[in-house]
């Protein structure tokens, strides 16, 4: 893992000149770099990939268009996948990027985020901590269980997907998931009509009424080997997401060995006591780089106030 | 007998036959407010579910809230009507068409509650089509279709009689379209031995069936709640506890019914303070059961105090306190004290307890689904302020009273075609006696 670490800051100028770059630092974790192989640059129309054999080539951004997979082949996993995210939780600090980002990637319109940012404070004397919550693709999901009709389905990849083509909204899988995951579209958002590709469960757009919809791990971009938006976007590198089976998991910047991660960091998974199985993974807030209150500092007031029902802010108000 | 079947009769036929002033302009004020929801509707259809209360928290609102009611007293009657007709309860006659209106009514209007709820009503099919047995709510499609199936079975069977003696008429001038109808329902019924004796034995079966159905079904709508992992729902009392409710908040409603037709159709020689008095010891009954299953169901729940069970046994005494009072206190220990104590058996008490009833019953299952709803395991943040709270809009509460309203116009209308008193109740005064000389 030291050896992995090594190339940090080289790979850091290297992302910030807006290139797409191969996964050259995880040596010996070769399994990881189709995880790690498209960054695009959003200013410009051209943009350069890296092609299988190493070059690196400028296609029009056009060109990137994500392939999307019928309805029917969304309901079985990528081969010989399982995967898995972790989310460091001593290097959140409420950027919302990651949302931003989800939120332009999936067209959802505002207040329907897939990830949201809880404030936590597990009791008064214990410290508050910012808690990115994507969903977490429980392996004994309670909201596949409960679907009358199979909208909602599990994966051979560990996926969560919702089919909203089938999903008829009577939002039972909301009650049934006990992490507040899932959200409703309660009218036809203009934001869905930016998308004008085919839908398909696996980008989870374009968004219909009356139906229920969430964080989907990004399978579409997978596919074409990027890690989710709320991964590739994240600025402090707080969200990692890998293969389980592969034993790897990389925030795009550093990879690591998952289980090693797990056991060096005392790694847990949220509410376990439920049962549900989750397949995401929390590191504790343990030396924290920053106090929680860079979280609340450029926020805009409709975001700051969303927080005001915490006993942090509460006892912090003026 | 033929006898006082004409006198039964001639008393009915004013229901039976004629629609006075009152009569139109209380149809009139049904519809005006049946109206009132269909524009909801159509609110509803046209601008998303955005014009609701209901938000991503707080999915369920009053809807659910009315569905869980509407069911309840269905069951309640069905519970009511299979088991006096059972037991042979020679009270029964005059108030046991009342419970068997209300159940087969509430039966139709429930469902229509959830359906408000359902975001793609264009995709219900798929219930059928896709339908899948693992999920809850199809075990409540299988089991609501089947009670909605079986009862109106047993109340078929329940007014065959009354249907023949209309047909038969000849004292009353009824119009001609519905001697027609009367001839088309009444099967060729004519009273023949073997035909009482095909239709007692299928009556009773039925009841019995329907007692167990509605049991069945009341279960199942539960653990519709029961079976997430919410706090607040994961209970393992759930089941019982819904069917009791249910039957409590039915034995209420069919008070009230008694009260209205009593005054409305002059029943006061058959519905007497004797019936109230007999409803109102069942009321006192469920009352007790009921009270229990809510004390075990809190109690457990705030002694062990775990986390989010404490956060919302402090949300019920707090934001929901008077709801909480009204409904799991007052609901309770009110019709111990009106019936409990003699003195205080008058058919106005046993009314006016029956009417606070059903609104705790209401309220009880508004406590059920919204404060859970408002307190999950992660508390609710990075959410709207707007969304924190569920508040019914116009919306909603006039698809409410809309619901009512079609409540109140079908049984209306379904006591002028069928008399609210079996007039062929004499035949079941004799053949009870019978048996009973006979067993």
């Amino acid at each position: 893992m030291k050896e992995q670490s090594k190339n940090k800051s080289t790979r850091r100028e290297f992302l910030k000149q807006g290139l797409v770059a191969g996964a050259g630092i995880a040596a010996g974790t070769g399994l990881i770099s189709s995880l790690l192989d498209a960054r695009t640059s959003e200013s410009v129309e051209k943009v350069k990939v890296m092609t299988t054999d190493g070059q690196i080539r400028e296609v029009d951004k056009a060109q990137l268009k994500l392939p999307r997979v019928s309805r029917e082949e969304s309901h079985y996993g990528i081969p010989g996948r399982k995967f898995v995210m972790v989310i460091d939780l001593a290097k959140c600090k409420n950027a919302r990027k990651c949302v931003e980002a989800c939120q332009k990637g999936h067209h959802l319109p505002k207040g329907q985020e897939f990830m949201k940012i809880y404030l936590l404070q597990d009791s008064d004397k214990t410290s508050p901590y910012w808690f990115p919550k994507p969903c977490f693709h429980c392996d004994n999901p309670l909201c596949v269980s409960v679907c009358p009709v199979g909208a909602t389905y599990k994966r051979s990849d560990g996926i969560v997907l919702v089919d909203n083509e089938r999903c008829i909204g009577c939002k039972f899988c909301m009650t049934g998931c006990p992490y507040s995951t899932r959200v409703f579209a309660w009218k036809h958002y203009p934001e869905f009509d930016e998308d004008k590709e085919p839908y398909s469960p696996e980008a989870g757009s374009p968004g219909k009424e009356g139906t229920v919809s969430k964080c989907d791990f990004c399978p579409d971009l997978i596919r074409v080997g990027k890690v989710p938006y709320c991964v590739s976007a994240c600025p402090m590198g707080v969200i990692y997401f890998g293969d389980i089976d592969e034993d790897t998991v990389t925030n795009g910047t550093d990879t690591f060995q998952f289980s090693q991660l797990i056991k060096d960091r005392a790694g847990y998974r949220y509410l376990e006591n439920l049962g549900t199985r989750p397949c995401v993974y929390y590191l504790p807030p343990v030396d924290r780089q920053y106090d929680v209150s860079l979280g609340f500092g450029d926020l805009n007031e409709e975001i700051k106030n969303r927080y005001n029902e915490t006993p942090y802010v509460k006892k912090h108000k003026p | 007998m033929e006898s006082d079947k004409n006198i039964l009769l001639k008393e009915f036929a004013p229901q039976l036959n004629r629609t006075g002033p009152w009569g139109y302009a209380w149809i009139s004020f049904l519809l005006a407010v049946i109206c009132l929801g269909i524009v909801a509707f159509f609110f509803q259809v046209l601008r998303g579910h955005e014009v609701t209360g209901m938000r991503d928290n707080v999915v369920w609102g009053i809807y659910i809230v009315n569905f869980i009611f509407f069911m309840g007293i269905s069951y309640a009657g069905a519970l009511i009507s299979g088991t006096l007709h059972l037991f042979r309860s020679s009270w029964r006659k005059p108030i046991i068409r009342m419970a068997e209106f209300i159940t087969i009514i509430s039966l139709l209007i429930g469902p229509c509650f959830i359906l408000l709820c359902i975001g793609r009503l264009d995709k219900l099919p798929y219930l059928a089509i896709f339908g899948r047995i693992q999920s809850p709510i199809t075990w409540d499609v299988i089991a609501i279709s089947t009670d909605i199936f079986g009862c109106l079975i047993f109340l078929y069977l329940a007014v065959l009689r009354d249907l023949a003696t209309l047909r038969d008429d000849d004292i009353i001038k009824l119009s001609k379209w519905r001697k027609k109808l009367y001839k088309i329902l009444a099967l060729g019924y004519t009273g023949t031995p073997e035909q009482q004796l095909r239709l007692n034995r299928a009556t009773d079966v039925m009841a019995a069936m329907i007692i167990a159905i509605a049991i069945i079904v009341y279960s199942v709508l539960a653990w519709i709640f029961s079976v997430t992992l919410q706090p607040g729902w994961h209970s393992t009392i759930f089941g019982p506890y819904f069917v009791i409710a249910a039957v409590y908040s039915g034995s209420a409603v069919l008070i009230l019914s008694m009260w209205l037709f009593r005054k409305i159709y002059h029943l006061e020689n058959y519905i007497t303070k004797k019936h109230f008095v007999s409803v109102g010891v069942i009321m006192l009954v469920l009352a007790a059961f009921y009270g229990y299953f809510t004390f075990s169901d809190y109690l457990t729940k705030w002694y062990g105090s775990e986390k989010n069970d404490e956060l919302l046994i402090r949300l019920l005494f707090n934001e929901y306190y008077w709801y909480f009072i009204i409904s799991n206190y007052i609901g309770v220990l009110l019709p111990l004290i009106v019936v409990g104590i003699p003195k205080l058996r008058t058919i106005t008490n046993i009314t006016i307890t029956s009417v606070v009833v059903i609104i705790a019953l209401w309220l009880n299952r508004y406590l059920i689904v919204v404060p859970t709803l408002e307190s999950p395991y992660l508390p609710i943040q990075d959410s709207r302020p707007e969304w924190l709270n569920y508040g019914a809009t116009w919306i909603e509460w006039s698809l409410t009273a809309a619901g009512v309203a079609v409540f109140s116009l079908l049984f209306t209308l379904a006591s002028k075609l069928i008399p609210i008193v079996p007039i062929s109740g004499f035949h079941h005064d004799l053949e009870d006696k019978k048996e009973g000389i006979s067993a």
